[in-house]
């Protein structure tokens, strides 16, 4: 244990030595916890739409006033021709061209039925895809209105099958976005501190050469590896602390569930993590190397953990191997317990899934770090 | 020139000599591609929905017979009440549940308005929205199917047009900001820590020392990794084209050359980072950390940046890849030619003049 001790103090006297990484240690997350959740917004109010009217009609002008005041889009133009609109599109000052067809209300009125051309930036996904199901969603609105306002003259709807969804959203009732990017942001930040400083840590030894010197005194593996990854879980847990108070300050998230438990899986998820740095620090050569795999699995890790996109929907092998990633588990917890208040009993299995984890990493890096070189 | 041509030869040796290094540096637009293009989906399939009938009539049958036949959910039933639901919600994989009280075909043909409720976990809003408008359509569907004569007597049909993109396909989404972030990546960083590296070692000091020129050092050193992105982003377009099927519109040679401007402008950042820091800690961290995720966020590829608040929109301005992400999609995607990018070719041409500026004016030919 003595040796233990001697090896702990030197590997903490070399963190705090260096100031600058320290302080970037605790400053990069922080700052990028608070500004990022502000940055990522997925909902989509600001569909800049150019608008092309051939008609010049009663109705034309209110279906765009009704645009205008949905709150969803900036009519950025009204146009004289569709090639102007096309243009702003092609500018980037437009996302999506509305073109309302000559006769178009004598059409309607007529007919009852007319067409209405809708173009998007199909390039821009998100926000044509977005932009398009709402200004559809707005037209037919537009259509149930003038209805509405004929109803008395035709009276010719049935009252049958008029079914009304009424529908709520539990723990998040306004579907605010943040209360569920923020828990997950602060889990991806903590696993790339800890997993870059774990992988650089014995590359670091090795490529400076002191690792030789350790290798030729009486210290045994498991010490000298433990020795590596008290440090760095304390840093990881304390980072992870400064985190929560940022959720608690800056966005006013604080877990609806047990405190402690969360800190115990954050515990064993640190384990894991660092684990998985020293074997990555143990097969490299030096540092770059270190870091660019670290930052291989790290872009694996975030695509596929359900950070950004639902697990659920991806197929069946993305799925697999999205469960095969600790982080994928540490963001489920965090926002089960956090958002949901959920307890141990639904989360066991996670605990189960992020110990065996973290005794196959710790195992492995054991065994792969070798003492004779 | 022989002097220049055998350091450069040197610093290629250093780089072909790890070949781990090397290996990722290819390795990661290629797995980055098909996570993006296979894996990640901004759909909502085999959504788990849990159906509660308290009704049990040929209309509330119908509903989940059509409900049970989307791609999109896996229903099971069962009744529930309130507390047993927050449960299921809390073990975490029910989205939604559907819930028909009793009466509800007696309610939609007698008083001709029926009530059925939804409920979703909220804590994945995104997800939660999507499946509420799931529901609503193939409900608002079931609803024609039994009274056509309801239809609205005026219906407006929008016609939508995919304009660039007619076959929807959703790789043209991540392509450009894919490109974006690897060169910056692979640029960056190892373009720091090869400078960083010598700084730490000593061995800068035997180069300064040598009559060879310090900014001759500079430009051995970026040289290599100038080869390698040109290499990388031809690897990015050809796996685009032959593996996703997107459809390159614009000029090749344009194309190449923005790309080269980026990637200079990303050298000339390494530069700069590689001037202000001292370890390759350090160094890897700052261009790491403190770029990936910025170049993530601001260039506007997963969130658009018009939601942003107003202060993120000014800040994205200072980010190259931004500018590099709109010439991509203009040229590549979209077909357009250089009048159209001028403007940001010139911003980038800028930026990279003012770091290269800085990195060597700051380059310091003298040991402290």
């Amino acid at each position: 244990m003595n040796v233990l001790r001697f090896i702990l103090e030197k590997e903490f006297r070399q963190i705090f030595r260096d100031k600058t990484i320290l302080a970037m240690m605790f400053a990069l997350p922080t700052i990028q916890l608070i500004v990022l959740p502000l940055a990522m917004n997925f909902d989509v109010n600001h569909v800049n739409l150019a608008i092309v009217d051939h008609d010049h009609s009663t109705y034309s002008q209110k279906l765009i006033s009704k645009i205008g005041s949905s709150g969803y889009f900036r009519i950025v133009s009204v146009d004289e021709s569709f090639k102007e609109a096309l243009f702003r599109i092609e500018k980037e000052e437009a996302d999506l061209v509305l073109e309302v067809p000559p006769g178009f209300e004598r059409n309607l009125v007529r007919e009852g039925v007319q067409k209405i051309g809708v173009s998007v930036d199909a390039i821009n996904g998100t926000k044509a895809a977005i932009g398009g199901s709402y200004l559809n969603a707005i037209i037919r609105d537009f259509s149930a209105d003038i209805d509405l306002n004929q109803t008395a003259v035709l009276s010719k709807i049935p009252a049958t099958g008029n079914i009304d969804i009424t529908f709520s959203n539990w723990f998040n009732p306004r579907a605010e976005s943040r209360y569920y990017l923020v828990p997950g942001i602060l889990v991806i930040l903590l696993t790339m501190i800890g997993g870059f400083m774990a992988a650089l840590n014995i590359v670091k030894e090795k490529e400076t050469g002191t690792i030789e010197q350790i290798n030729v005194t009486p210290i045994k593996k498991w010490e000298f590896i433990l020795g590596k990854l008290i440090p760095f879980w304390v840093i990881g847990m304390v980072v992870f602390t400064v985190g929560l108070l940022v959720c608690r300050i800056v966005y006013g998230i604080s877990p609806a569930g047990n405190i402690g438990l969360m800190y115990g899986f954050a515990a064993i998820y640190l384990v894991a993590l660092l684990g998985f740095g020293l074997l990555i620090s143990t097969y490299s050569d030096n540092q770059i190397q270190a870091m660019f795999v670290a930052f291989f699995f790290m872009m694996i890790f975030m695509l596929m953990s359900g950070l950004f996109t639902s697990v659920e929907s991806m197929p069946a092998w993305a799925r697999t191997m999205s469960n095969l990633t600790p982080v994928t588990h540490f963001i489920r917890v965090v926002r089960m317990i956090v958002l949901k208040g959920s307890g141990f009993s639904d989360v066991q299995m996670e605990f189960l899934y992020i110990i065996l984890f973290a005794v196959f990493l710790n195992g492995w890096a054991i065994l792969n770090y070798k003492k004779t070189s | 020139m022989n002097q220049l041509s055998t350091f450069i030869k040197k610093e290629f040796l250093h780089v072909f000599r790890d070949r781990r290094t090397l290996l990722i540096m290819f390795g990661l637009p290629v797995v980055q591609i098909l996570l993006f293009g296979y894996a990640m989906t901004s759909e909502v399939k085999n959504a788990r929905i849990m159906i509660s009938d308290q009704a049990q009539d040929v209309q509330t049958r119908q509903i989940i017979a059509k409900l049970k036949t989307s791609a999109y959910f896996i229903v099971s039933e069962g009744h529930m009440g309130a507390a047993e639901m927050e449960d299921e919600f809390k073990r975490g994989d029910l989205k939604c549940a559907v819930i028909f009280p009793s009466g509800f075909g007696n309610d939609l043909f007698h008083t001709g308005k029926a009530q059925l409720q939804l409920i979703a976990d909220g804590s994945d809003p995104n997800t939660a929205k999507t499946i509420i408008n799931y529901i609503t359509a193939i409900v608002g569907d079931y609803q024609q199917q039994i009274a056509p004569g309801a239809g609205l007597p005026y219906r407006i049909a929008p016609e939508t047009r995919m304009l660039y993109n007619e076959e929807g396909n959703g790789s043209l989404n991540f392509i450009p900001g894919v490109m974006a972030l690897i060169l910056m990546i692979v640029c960056t960083a190892l373009t720091s820590v090869s400078i960083v590296k010598e700084k730490e070692l000593g061995t800068m000091e035997v180069l300064l020392a040598s009559p060879f020129k310090p900014v001759m050092v500079l430009i051995s050193k970026a040289v290599p990794y100038l080869v390698l992105s040109l290499a990388n982003f031809t690897l990015i377009i050809l796996l685009a084209v032959f593996v996703l099927d997107v459809e390159i519109k614009g000029s090749i040679a344009l194309l190449f050359l923005e790309s080269t401007l980026y990637i200079v402008t990303c050298l000339s950042l390494g530069l700069l980072i590689s001037n202000i820091t001292s370890s390759q800690q350090t160094a890897l961290l700052l261009s790491m950390m403190g770029m990936m995720i910025p170049t993530l966020i601001f260039t506007g590829f997963m969130f658009p940046l018009e939601n942003m608040p107003l202060v993120f929109q000014i800040i994205s301005h200072a980010v190259p890849a931004r500018w590099y992400f709109i010439i991509i999609k203009t040229v590549m995607l979209k077909g357009l030619g250089f009048q159209y990018v001028w403007k940001e070719t010139l911003i980038l041409a800028s930026m990279t003049g003012a770091l290269l500026g800085i990195a060597l004016k700051n380059f310091k030919t003298r040991l402290q």
